[in-house]
C-alpha cells in the first residue's frame, strides 16, 4: 500500500531544487538529467568532467540516503526485463526528441516559466497517465 | 576543479531529494500516476518543492550575470512536433515502468540488477537518437521537420 508522504516530498522537492541552484548558480548550468547523461555520449563534447561528477552524485546520493538511515526497502519494481527494457529505451529516445525530462522540463522550465516546457510537462505527465491506466485498469482488469 | 566539485555537491544533493521523496521508487511513482486508482498526490508536493526552490534562483541567476545559452522564456512558437512527439514518448516509457532518467541513474546505488538494466537501455535508447536523426532529418511530418528544429 503506498501511503500519502507529503513532507518527505515537499522536503526531497527542495533539496532537489536546492541541487539545481547550485548548478544554474555557480556555473549557469540546467540540471537537467537527461541532456546532462546524453552528453557523457557525445564525442565532440569537450568539457565532460562535471558531467561524470554530477551523475555520480546521483548514484551517491543514494548511498549516502541509506547510510544516513534512510529506508530503501519499500521501493519496488514491478516491470519485467522486457518491459524495462522497452521502457528504458523509450525514456531514453524520447528525451532526446523532446529535448528534456521531469527535470529538465518540468524543474528547470517550469520555474522559468517557459512555455515549451510546460508543453511538453503536461504531455508527458498525461501520456504516462494513460499508460498506466490502460495497463492497470484496461488490461490489467 | 571547483565546478566539478560543485557538480558532484548538486547531483549528490539531488539523488538525497530524490530517495528522501522516494521518487526513487517507481511503484510510489505510479501510485502518483494512477488517478483512477488509489492516487497518490505525494508526488506533486516534490515538484512543488523543487519548481518553487529553483524559481527563486532563476530570480537570483537573473539579477546578477545574464543567462547565456539557458531556458528561453519563450512563446508558443517554439513548440513543435518534436518536442510534443518526443515527450509523449518518453511519457510512454514513464507509465510502462515509473522511473524517469534521475531516480534511475540515482537507482543504480540500490546495487540492484532492474535498475541497471533500465539504464543501459535508456543509453540505447539516448544513442539510437543521433542515427535516427541524421536518417530521418528530411523526412517531413505535416509543415514541421521532426528531427530539424534545433532549438
Amino acid at each position: 500500500m503506498i501511503e500519502f508522504t507529503p513532507w518527505s516530498a515537499l522536503a526531497g522537492g527542495s533539496l532537489i531544487g536546492i541541487a539545481t541552484a547550485i548548478l544554474l548558480l555557480s556555473q549557469q548550468r540546467i540540471a537537467g538529467v537527461s541532456g546532462i547523461a546524453a552528453g557523457l555520449l557525445e564525442p565532440t563534447e569537450r568539457k565532460q568532467g562535471w558531467r561524470w561528477m554530477f551523475v555520480a552524485g546521483l548514484v551517491l546520493g543514494t548511498v549516502l540516503f541509506q547510510l544516513l538511515g534512510g529506508d530503501t526497502s519499500q521501493i519496488r519494481i514491478d516491470a519485467d526485463s522486457t518491459v524495462l527494457v522497452i521502457g528504458g529505451v523509450l525514456v531514453g529516445f524520447g528525451t532526446r526528441l523532446g529535448g528534456g525530462c521531469t527535470s529538465g522540463h518540468g524543474v528547470c522550465g517550469i520555474s522559468r516559466g517557459s512555455a515549451r516546457s510546460i508543453v511538453a510537462t503536461i504531455i508527458f505527465m498525461v501520456t504516462a497517465a494513460i499508460v498506466v491506466y490502460l495497463s492497470r485498469h484496461v488490461a490489467g482488469a | 576543479m571547483k565546478q566539478n566539485l560543485l557538480a558532484l555537491l548538486s547531483g549528490t544533493l539531488f539523488g538525497i531529494g530524490l530517495a528522501l521523496s522516494q521518487m526513487l521508487d517507481p511503484a510510489k511513482v505510479l501510485a502518483f500516476l494512477d488517478f483512477a486508482g488509489a492516487w497518490d498526490p505525494s508526488l506533486a508536493f516534490v515538484m512543488a518543492g523543487a519548481v518553487g526552490v529553483t524559481a527563486v534562483a532563476w530570480w537570483w541567476q537573473d539579477r546578477g550575470r545574464p543567462a547565456h545559452a539557458l531556458i528561453r522564456r519563450g512563446g508558443w512558437s517554439g513548440i513543435d512536433t518534436r518536442l510534443i512527439a518526443g515527450s509523449a514518448v518518453f511519457g510512454i516509457g514513464w507509465g510502462l515502468v515509473g522511473f524517469c532518467p534521475g531516480p534511475a541513474i540515482s537507482a543504480l546505488g540500490l546495487w540492484s540488477f532492474k535498475p541497471l538494466l533500465f539504464v543501459a537501455a535508456m543509453i540505447l535508447g539516448m544513442a539510437l537518437y543521433a542515427p535516427a536523426r541524421a536518417t530521418w532529418s528530411t523526412l517531413q511530418f505535416g509543415n514541421a521537420r521532426l528531427f530539424d528544429s534545433e532549438t
